[in-house]
């Protein structure tokens, strides 16, 4: 790869972890954002499995997309094979890591089933499509935006640590104020805004 | 007089972002103005209604190993529908919710609907119960919409309330907005109603993944 490559690889993978980081910026993958980000333990393992997994379903979805969608002109049918293929690849991971690498599946395994419905995975999907992205582009980003996934839910698993043990109005208690230290957070990523062009 | 309660049921006591807080993303991503909530909500309640009427039909048909799967078939190919119609006739409406349109199959509201209904229920009772969830999640995103749509533009279904009194807060209409706002209005629903919505876990997803039986919830 030359230098202009690499450099490439490098501004998509830092895009997507900070300046358009999913869960902050492009709201992808709330539900388990919110749900599994109260320990750390949790944050790093719902981690883990969804950058495993955004990194192979990015570079699968690609594949089928370009030959099989795109050759036999069936693009209109990409929100079901890509749902198709994301369904069965959770599975397939699954099985595989049971079988292959038990202590992984130790660690990841109770996430793998949540991921299916995770909408950052059909998400990178659909963006590495419309972003026309090439198969190692498709697969870095992919990478990158669950790097950054990541890292959203472990800096807020750390401020939700820090919630559990202030005083909160009634009525705010639990999602509320979850909801309200999430826009902080937010915020505080607008610091990135322009860091790469 | 059962219809009657199935519908108001999503709409009231089970509203599926309120009060069930299933279907976050779209809820924050898409409501930067009233007329976007709008039309997500609608679409979602189109694909709703289809996919809670074909999982009732086939209810008896669908094995249980493989209803889940089967489920995100029927409702992705509803979801192919409702995308290639707004391309055709709302081409605005479709640039604007973007890739959250095909993003409706990983909508959480309308997999736990049809576990928890449709594959339960007789066609009728499927088809009112999509439609008042439906409802429900179109009247939450119209309020969350147009709330950030007045304080972030100053404006309600783009015409100016405000005759220009006073300078609209941008931060509204971009991510954090949508997260305070979230959160505001969740705030204020606890503060008002009897039941108080604390945390997004395992009892209000309705989601039959298994690791709630096997005690090893997630997010408790």
């Amino acid at each position: 790869m030359t230098g202009n490559a690499v450099r490439e690889m490098i501004v998509i993978i830092m895009g997507a972890i900070l300046v358009e980081n999913f869960v902050l910026t492009k709201f992808l993958g709330i539900c388990p954002f919110l749900g599994v980000s109260k320990k750390l333990s949790t944050s790093l393992g719902m981690g883990g499995a969804v950058i495993f997994v955004m990194t192979i379903a990015s570079a699968a979805t690609w594949v089928v997309n370009k030959f099989l969608l795109v050759r036999f002109g069936l693009e209109y049918l990409q929100t079901v094979a890509f749902i198709l293929v994301i369904a069965s690849l959770v599975q397939f991971v699954e099985t595989v890591l049971k079988k292959v690498i038990p202590p992984l599946y130790k660690a990841l395994g109770i996430y793998l089933p949540l991921i299916t419905t995770n909408c950052a995975v059909l998400g990178v999907a659909l963006l590495n499509i419309q972003l026309e992205y090439n198969l190692a582009k498709s697969t870095v980003y992919g990478f990158g935006a669950g790097v950054g996934f990541t890292l959203a839910m472990i800096l807020f698993s750390g401020v939700r640590e820090r919630i559990e043990l202030c005083d909160i109005p009634e009525s705010l208690k639990g999602l509320p104020i979850t909801l309200i230290a999430a826009a902080l957070v937010s915020v505080s990523f607008f610091g990135f805004q322009g860091l790469f062009q | 007089m059962k219809a009657l309660k199935v519908i108001t049921n999503g709409i009231f006591k089970e509203n599926p972002t309120l009060r069930l807080v299933l279907g976050t993303c779209p809820t924050l991503a898409v409501t930067t103005s009233a007329i976007n909530g709008i039309g997500m909500g609608l679409s979602a309640t189109v694909v709703l209604i289809c996919s809670n009427v074909v999982i009732s039909l086939t209810r008896k048909l669908i094995p249980d190993k493989v209803r889940i799967p089967a489920f995100i078939t029927i409702i992705a190919g509803f979801v192919t529908i409702v995308q290639l119609l707004l391309k055709a006739y709302l081409p605005e409406i479709d640039r604007a919710l973007g890739i959250f349109i095909p993003l409706i199959v990983v909508n959480c509201i309308i997999l736990a609907r049809a576990e928890m209904f449709a594959s339960k229920n007789n066609v009728f009772y499927s088809a009112l119960d999509g439609l008042g969830m439906g409802i429900g999640f179109t009247l939450a995103l119209l309020i969350m919409g147009s709330i950030r749509e007045f304080l972030g533009n100053g404006t309600i279904f783009g015409i100016t309330v405000t005759a220009n009194l006073f300078n609209p807060a941008i931060i509204m209409i971009l991510p954090p907005g949508g997260f305070l706002t979230f959160g505001a209005v969740v705030g204020i629903l606890n503060k008002v109603s009897k039941i108080k919505i604390q945390q997004h876990n395992c009892q209000t997803c309705g989601l039959k993944c298994g690791m709630h039986a096997e005690g090893k919830e997630v997010g408790a």
